[in-house]
Order: structure tokens, then C-alpha cells, then sequence
């Protein structure tokens, strides 16, 4: 590789930071497509979840692997051609497991080719890093992924259904939020946890400095 | 490549030796030769299972439209007459599925229709029982309606109660239907041939009306034309 060794130590760092300081939906705002469009159920949310991470951390082995051989030129169609094996492999998996809920996901599995989550892990991550980091890396960010699609699902279900996982959660008198299941409700939705996430950090921030306001005026 | 604010020094270090093309090519065509072993792999181990998947949802679907069936059979079915469908092959005409109970007495047949709904095209298979003229049962195959509005042609008992005997008796020619099959607003409904539309989702009934009527006039004297074929079940 032309980069010099920047290897990274896998600790519990690389797992989480996919979670929560880098996650890849809420801080990082990547691959909204499917986050938007396949939200509408809570069981679609983790299907979709579930497949990203399997071509996240297939793709992001691979390409670790094979790191030393891609040369620079062709290292883009390479990350393409691996990520695009895998989600076929994928689309043919949830074919065979259900085919109620690959008609549920639609043409979201085949794109989740284009979803820049994945490209984005082997291009920033797995071209550069050793195979340990690389699969721990991606799962942490699969598993972000995926969570961020739960919060979605669930609440978009909830309101907009009633239900969670198809099981009734209000009594017979709820009237569902239609709008929620709706394309407009991801958006609702996906706002108001972006303004969560936000005004936590902020919090935080506020009380840390606020901490080191109080330790520097004591000295 | 040298980006501009660039030292010199700094633009070769970062500048890698060319790569020969040779090698690029090598690359491209290694990883698409993995890429195509892993995909046919994956293909022949789910191949198999999706038939079967397949297989099982269309029984379900046909066995819901024809109450009482217990065994299907598959048809092609046009003007030049009834062929049995075999395993793998598309013979001409339309395909139909010939439903019986555990005695082999011909219960119904299982037809697909479709039109364009509200949004995109909606696709159905419904039950036409040949004994009584009359069509038995629908169920949505595919659809992109609205939910809360339109998707309720696929479950909303009221409307679905439509076709537990919605007549479809044909003219005295037998050529073709006697009155046409559609969907009228709701709380109209008068005549046994009229489909009772769901109210806020007329568009969508309308369009299973539509479609049921241009299948029906064209595949059931047809049906009634190869009856004692299907009834033999060969």
C-alpha cells in the first residue's frame, strides 16, 4: 500500500465506534436510502439490518484480505464487484428463508450495492487495515446499522400500526398514524431521533465543560 | 497525482510506481472469477429451495380462492384448447390452476389477474368454480397501494365477502359474460355481479372489478368450452 502503516490495535473501541461515536446512520448519515425506505415494520428494519451487516463484513474480509494485491486504479470496480457478489448471495439467502419478506424489502436488497456504508467501510477502513480490525470494525458498524433501522422500525410500526413485530400493542381504540408507515413518517421519524441524539450530545458537552470551568476556577 | 498547493517532494512520495496494466487486468478478471464461482454457488445450493418456496405460496394462494381444494393441477389454457403443464415448460396461452378435492372431484380454477391500481400494477389469482358461474375467492399477489387506504382490497373482510359468490354467469351464446363484473361505489351495490367498493379506496376496487371482468370475459367460456377436460384432470 502507498499509506504508510497506520495499523490500528483492535480494542473494544473499533466495535463500538460504529455504535454510537461513528454511527454510521446518526452521526455519519450514510446509507439513508434503505433507512428511510424500509422502516415501515419493525421485522423489515432487521432483515435489512441483518443482510447490510453480512455484505459489511463479507465484503470488508475480502477486501482486507486481498489489500496487498488491488492496485490503486482498479481498487473502486474491485470494492464493487466483491460488495455486488455478496449481495447477491444475499438476495438468492432471503429467497430461500422467506420469499413474503423478500417481496417485503423489494429492490432495496439488490441496492444495498449502492449503499455507501459498505463502499465507505473498504475504501476509509478495510483496504487499510489488517483482517482482525477490518471484521470487528464492520460488524461494530453492521451492528449500528442495524439499530439505527430498529429505532426507525419500531417507532414507525408502533405509531403507524399499532403494533410491534405484528403483535397489537394499543387496545382496539388506537387509530394508527397511517402517515407514519407512509415514506413522509421516515422522515418525521428519522428527524426527531436526529434532534434526540443531538441535544444529548450537546448536553454532554455543556456538563463537561462546565466540569472543567469548575476545576480550573478552583486551582 | 500532484494536487495543486502541493510540494513537489510531498507529490512524489505520494505518487505509487505505475501499475501495469497487465497486473490491473489480472486483478479484475481474478476477483470476477471468484465473484462468478461464489454466485453460482450460492445459486445452486437456493435454487432448489426457492422452487419449493415458490411452489408452496402458490398452492397456498390457490387453495385460499378455491374453497374445499385439496389438490392443484397446473393448465395452459387458450383457443386452441387445454395442454397439461409440465415440469419446466411454457407452452402457449394462459396459465390456470385447476383445483380438486381429495376425491378428484374439480373444485374451482385458480386464475391470475392483473390491472393498474392507484399507485402500480396490482396482480391477483382469484377462484372461478365453473359449477355454480360464479367467482369464489381473491387474493392480492402484488401490490403497492396505499396502507390504510388501498392495501385494504388485500384483508378488509367486508369487501373480500364481494366474491364469495360473486356471479359470473355467462351470456347465452356462451361467449361471453352475461353481465359484466365491476365495482360500484360503496353501499350501491344492487345486482349479484357488482363488486362493493371499499370506501376511500374506490380507484383500487375499481381496478380489481377491471380485472376480473377482462379475465373472466376472456378465460371463462374458454373454461366452460374444455370442462370435461378439466374435470378429468388431464
Amino acid at each position: 500500500m502507498a499509506l504508510p502503516n497506520q495499523q490500528e490495535k483492535v480494542t473494544l473501541d473499533t466495535f463500538l465506534r460504529g455504535l454510537w461515536e461513528e454511527n454510521p446512520v446518526f452521526v455519519m448519515l450514510l446509507g439513508l436510502c434503505p433507512v428511510l425506505a424500509v422502516t415501515n415494520s419493525t421485522m423489515n428494519a432487521i432483515a435489512m439490518g441483518l443482510a447490510t451487516t453480512f455484505v459489511l463484513v463479507a465484503s470488508s474480509t475480502l477486501v482486507s484480505l486481498l489489500r496487498k494485491f488491488i492496485p490503486k486504479q482498479v481498487r473502486i470496480a474491485t470494492y464493487i464487484i466483491i460488495i455486488a457478489t455478496f449481495v447477491t448471495i444475499v438476495d438468492y439467502t432471503i429467497q430461500a428463508i422467506s420469499l413474503e419478506l423478500y417481496n417485503a424489502l423489494g429492490a432495496f436488497i439488490q441496492l444495498i450495492v449502492a449503499n455507501c456504508v459498505i463502499l465507505g467501510r473498504a475504501e476509509a477502513y478495510a483496504s487499510k487495515q489488517k483482517l482482525g480490525a477490518s471484521v470487528i470494525n464492520a460488524l461494530g458498524m453492521g451492528a449500528g446499522f442495524t439499530i439505527a433501522l430498529l429505532c426507525l422500525g419500531t417507532v414507525r410500526e408502533l405509531l403507524g400500526a399499532g403494533t410491534i413485530l405484528g403483535f397489537p400493542i394499543f387496545s382496539a381504540n388506537f387509530e394508527p398514524w397511517v402517515v407514519m408507515i407512509l415514506p413522509p413518517g421516515g422522515f418525521f421519524v428519522l428527524g426527531a431521533w436526529l434532534l434526540l441524539f443531538e441535544y444529548l450530545k450537546q448536553r454532554r458537552e455543556k456538563n463537561l465543560l462546565e466540569k472543567e470551568g469548575v476545576t480550573s476556577g478552583s486551582q | 497525482m500532484s494536487q495543486p498547493g502541493q510540494t513537489n517532494a510531498e507529490a512524489q512520495a505520494h505518487t505509487p510506481p505505475p501499475t501495469p496494466g497487465i497486473k490491473m487486468l489480472l486483478t479484475l478478471g481474478g476477483i470476477s472469477m471468484l465473484a462468478g464461482l461464489l454466485v453460482v454457488l450460492a445459486f445452486q445450493y437456493t435454487a432448489p429451495i426457492i422452487a419449493e418456496n415458490q411452489r408452496i405460496a402458490i398452492e397456498k394462494a390457490v387453495f385460499q380462492v378455491v374453497p374445499g381444494a385439496m389438490e392443484r393441477r397446473d393448465f395452459f389454457l387458450d383457443a386452441q384448447g387445454l395442454k397439461t403443464a409440465t415440469e419446466g415448460d411454457e407452452a402457449s396461452g394462459e396459465r390456470i390452476y385447476a383445483a380438486y378435492d381429495a376425491n378428484g372431484q374439480l373444485k374451482g380454477i385458480a386464475l391470475k389477474a392483473e390491472a393498474t391500481g392507484y399507485q402500480d400494477v396490482i396482480r391477483i389469482l382469484y377462484g372461478y368454480d365453473p359449477a355454480c358461474e360464479c367467482v369464489t375467492g381473491i387474493r392480492v399477489l402484488k401490490m403497492a397501494e396505499t396502507p390504510g387506504l388501498g392495501d385494504k382490497i388485500a384483508f378488509d373482510p367486508d369487501f373480500l365477502a364481494n366474491f364469495n359468490a360473486l356471479d359470473a354467469a355467462l351470456n347465452a351464446a356462451r361467449d361471453a359474460l352475461a353481465n359484466s363484473i365491476v365495482a360500484v361505489k360503496h353501499g350501491n351495490k344492487t345486482q349479484p355481479w357488482q363488486i362493493d367498493a371499499i370506501s376511500g379506496a374506490t380507484i383500487s376496487s375499481a381496478a380489481i372489478g377491471r380485472m376480473i371482468n377482462a379475465s373472466g370475459q376472456r378465460m371463462f367460456p374458454l373454461i366452460q368450452k374444455n370442462l370435461a377436460q378439466l374435470k378429468g384432470g388431464q
